[in-house]
């Protein structure tokens, strides 16, 4: 036998050929769907009157779904009274404008013509509609700003019966969600609990006041910046991970040792 | 040379003043040499074992900082972002473990590591001794002790989990308190017993305390040590092989194969554990916050070994029964009992009686002390294959939240599959299994009778093109050989269609019934066909002279 016919009746040779074939399929899957992200472009924009160019932003965009004058349709709900926060929150974001219907929408990246000016513009049209709660302004939503060990009772008190303890998100019936808190910036966080998006509850200022808000804004960012101090988060969700890796880690490697220890030695043929 | 041979003093000494005293020196002689037989399954109880022992020591850790008090206090370690937070002195100690103590989060983690694989150690130990009916004659017992064991392992798990008191120790606490108290009648009064009160009360925790460092940890050691010893006395069961009978242990001696061996595995075991605690961060009580009855996060699970009675609970019907139609004259929860108590029922009580179903059905009497291979006995196999697929579906609902979040699948939809899958996938598996196992055995029949496929392909001269097949390696044949018809009880009826004795009324008949199901030979080994394919065997038994030159081929 030549030496590679040996390697190839290794014994190990079939794990072996196991473990290329799929790292190669992970391979493809994963440069496909890097090509499938759309490039990130922005557009130059001129300046004109926010109420009216988001008028006509709305017209292109928004209004097959919102109806004519933001009243709603069987679609979409009415854009009337949900203030300018709603808009920059789902706007800003990517749910909106929507991909495809699904129980909710979800996060993802801008499409190319959405920019800050044109989110803008938007929430100042919609603003113009029937008021409702603004977007907030910088010192509002700073972490730095905020008692985090206080936010975190609030935080555990009203959130994470949907967003986890540490902001990992959670399933909600039917199909609908509550996502992860990892990439929310501040602004969308405080946006998201005056505006209510989707399921979620608004929580008004007279419930949770701004200052509350602000500390809550204060342990979510500082919790998830965090480093994990026992190792691996293995994904901050808690004990369904680490049942999986007591088993396909610990259980495993127990058995192949105990495979290696009771081994005999092959025989020669 | 003769020194060589003579023990030194320094040993001699003391160990002739150890043995004129105790008189050790025979037991140790002939149990040193105690013979183990060589498997790598054999090992696998021994995961739990030394995770017991891990769990002894890093346990006793734990306790010389942990305090189990529930008073309230102000927060004043060293995370920032609980500081001032009011909490119990449980909870403000583990934190004061996991940051302020020097290798605190280290022996946490490892005694958190240590407790899950204590559990799956101990459960993929049972599933071999099941699969092999190792806990056939006379064996039961051990079987029952081992039974006992992984009960008051999941107790000692609750019990553990609830002690740091976070919001997750909280949420297993409430179910723990939810399940107690649908019981009827007694619910109420266990419930106050428990907790000393209204829940969640001042108490439980120091009591769960005493629980899991001292009473729960001391039963377990002394079952522990009845199991080792019941295993010594009565010798480990061996897979069959060559030269391996009832009657012998085939294998290598304690000291030192053995010894060497389990000790290798101890490091092992010890290497896995401390590896995962020091790579992988397991119960994050600084993220759950501490325990207040008002709050509940998403993704509250229990540990793995919990799961499937988490899965029970969510995949269970909205039932309850209001007696008299009024909520007044009291309530059967039937959502929570049913779930609460019967697939722990149906699980822990069927693998207790399981070693006297079996004898009950196939009237074996004898002593085992050789493992069946699973395929020879089908419809154990199928059982215990139907059991864990249950077992399995009940623990991954428990996780259908998570899976729900991460899968992008509807929540409801995986309660619904749930409650069919319950019913159809044992029923699926034990079908798939059954037949697995009958092909298995076909296969066997193959390799007997007809030898292995050489990867030879030889031209007959009248152009045929067939494949030369050699004869199985001794011990292949040997392991084979091992397999024994599963025995059956004498159903047969008499000339005048009478059954016979104890096979007559309707659970005799049953009897019968099930055991002519169960026993028998499904498949023998020597099928007797095999003359029809002489080319074919033309490498097998005696004569065959070309079957050397035929192999000379290969090389």
């Amino acid at each position: 036998m030549t030496r590679i016919t040996a390697w190839r009746r290794h014994p190990l040779a079939r794990y072996a050929v196991l473990i290329l074939a799929l790292a190669l399929v992970g391979m493809v899957y994963a440069a496909f769907v890097q090509a499938g992200k759309p490039a990130d472009a922005a557009l130059a924009a001129g300046k004109v009157d926010d109420v009216a160019a988001g008028r006509s932003l709305f017209e292109k965009h928004c209004m097959s779904c919102h109806g004519t004058n933001a009243q709603g349709t069987t679609t979409a709900p009415t854009l009337i009274g949900v203030g300018a926060a709603a808009v920059d929150f789902q706007m800003s974001t990517g749910r909106m404008p929507a991909g495809a219907p699904g129980p909710q929408a979800p996060r993802k990246p801008l499409p190319e013509w959405v920019n800050e000016e044109k989110i803008r513009q938007i929430s100042a049209y919609v603003q113009s509609l029937g008021g409702g709660p603004q977007v907030p302004g910088h010192e509002q939503v700073d972490p730095k700003l905020g008692d985090a060990a206080k936010g975190g009772e609030l935080f555990r008190a009203n959130c994470i019966q949907c967003h986890n303890w540490a902001g990992a998100g959670g399933a909600l019936t039917q199909g609908k969600y509550a996502p992860n808190l990892n990439e929310s910036t501040p602004t969308q966080i405080y946006e998201a609990m005056v505006t209510g998006p989707q399921a979620m509850p608004v929580f008004n200022d007279t419930t949770i006041t701004p200052e509350e808000k602000r500390s809550m804004i204060a342990y979510i960012t500082q919790v998830r910046e965090q480093r994990d101090p026992g190792g691996f988060g293995l994904g901050r969700i808690g004990p369904v991970t680490e049942g999986l890796v007591a088993w396909v880690v610990g259980i495993a490697a127990l058995c192949l040792a105990a495979i290696w220890i009771t081994a005999k030695k092959r025989q020669k043929s | 040379m003769s020194d060589l041979k003579a023990v030194p003093k320094a040993i001699a000494g003391p160990s002739n003043f150890l043995d004129e005293r105790l008189g050790g020196a025979n037991a140790l002689k002939r149990n040193l040499r105690k013979i183990f037989p060589d498997h790598w399954s054999f090992l696998l109880g021994e995961i739990a074992l030394y995770s017991f022992v891990i769990l002894l020591l890093t346990g006793t850790f734990l306790t010389l900082w942990f305090k189990p008090s529930m008073m309230e206090i102000a927060y004043d370690g060293s995370y920032a972002p609980l500081k001032g937070v009011m909490m119990s002195e449980a909870y403000a100690s583990s934190l004061e473990i996991s940051f302020d103590v020097r290798g605190g989060l280290l022996i946490r983690q490892m005694h958190h590591w240590a407790a899950l694989l204590f559990v799956a150690g101990m459960m993929v130990h049972m599933l071999r001794v099941f699969f092999t009916g190792a806990y056939r004659k006379p064996r039961e017992i051990n079987w029952i002790i081992g039974i006992l064991l992984l009960t008051l392992a999941l107790a000692e798990g609750l019990t553990g989990y609830s002690l740091p008191d976070d919001l997750l120790s909280g949420a297993g606490l409430r179910i723990t308190e939810g399940v107690a108290i649908s019981l009827p009648i007694v619910g109420t009064y266990i419930t106050f017993f428990l907790f000393g009160g209204e829940y969640p009360g001042e108490d439980v925790i120091s009591r769960f305390y005493s629980l899991h460092i001292l009473l729960i940890p001391g039963i377990l050691l002394a079952l522990v040590t009845a199991h080792m010893v019941l295993m010594w006395v009565q010798k480990h069961t061996q897979m069959p092989g060559k030269g391996r009978t009832n009657k012998n242990v085939v294998g290598a001696p304690f000291y030192p194969a053995f010894m060497a061996k389990a000790g290798a595995y101890f490091l092992f075991t010890l290497a896995v554990v401390a590896g995962l605690a020091t790579f992988a961060q397991i119960n994050p009580i600084w993220l759950f916050g501490p325990y207040t009855p008002a709050d509940i996060s998403a993704g509250s699970q229990p540990d793995w070994y919990m799961g499937f009675l988490e899965g029970s609970l969510r995949l269970m019907p909205p039932w309850e029964i209001n007696l008299f139609g009024t909520a007044q004259a009291g309530t059967l929860p039937l959502s929570v009992i049913i779930p609460a108590l019967l697939p722990l029922g149906i699980i822990m009580t069927g693998l207790a009686l399981y070693p006297f179903l079996e004898r009950w059905v196939t009237g074996d009497n004898r002593e085992h002390h050789v493992a069946d291979r699973p395929r020879n006995n089908p419809h154990r196999t199928s059982i215990g294959m139907s059991a864990i697929t249950f077992y399995g579906v009940l623990w991954l609902l428990g996780a259908n939240d998570e899976i729900a979040a991460n899968f992008h699948i509807s929540l409801n939809w995986t309660t619904y599959a749930g409650r069919v899958l319950i019913f159809v996938a044992p029923a699926l598996a034990y079908l798939i299994t059954y037949r697995v196992c009958l092909g298995l055995q076909r296969s066997d029949q193959a390799i007997i009778s007809h030898g292995v496929e050489s990867g030879v392909i030889k031209r007959l001269p009248h152009g045929e093109f067939i494949e030369v097949h050699t004869p199985p390696s001794e011990d292949i044949e040997a392991h084979m050989r091992g397999k024994e018809a599963v025995p059956m009880l004498p159903v047969a009826e008499d000339p005048s269609g009478i059954p016979p004795k104890g096979m007559r009324g309707p659970v005799g008949k049953l009897r019968g019934r099930m055991s002519k199901a169960y026993g028998g030979e499904k498949i023998p080994l020597d099928d007797g066909h095999g003359h029809g394919h002489e080319e074919e065997h033309a490498a097998i038994g005696t004569g065959s002279g070309s079957g050397d030159d035929d192999r000379s081929i290969t090389h």
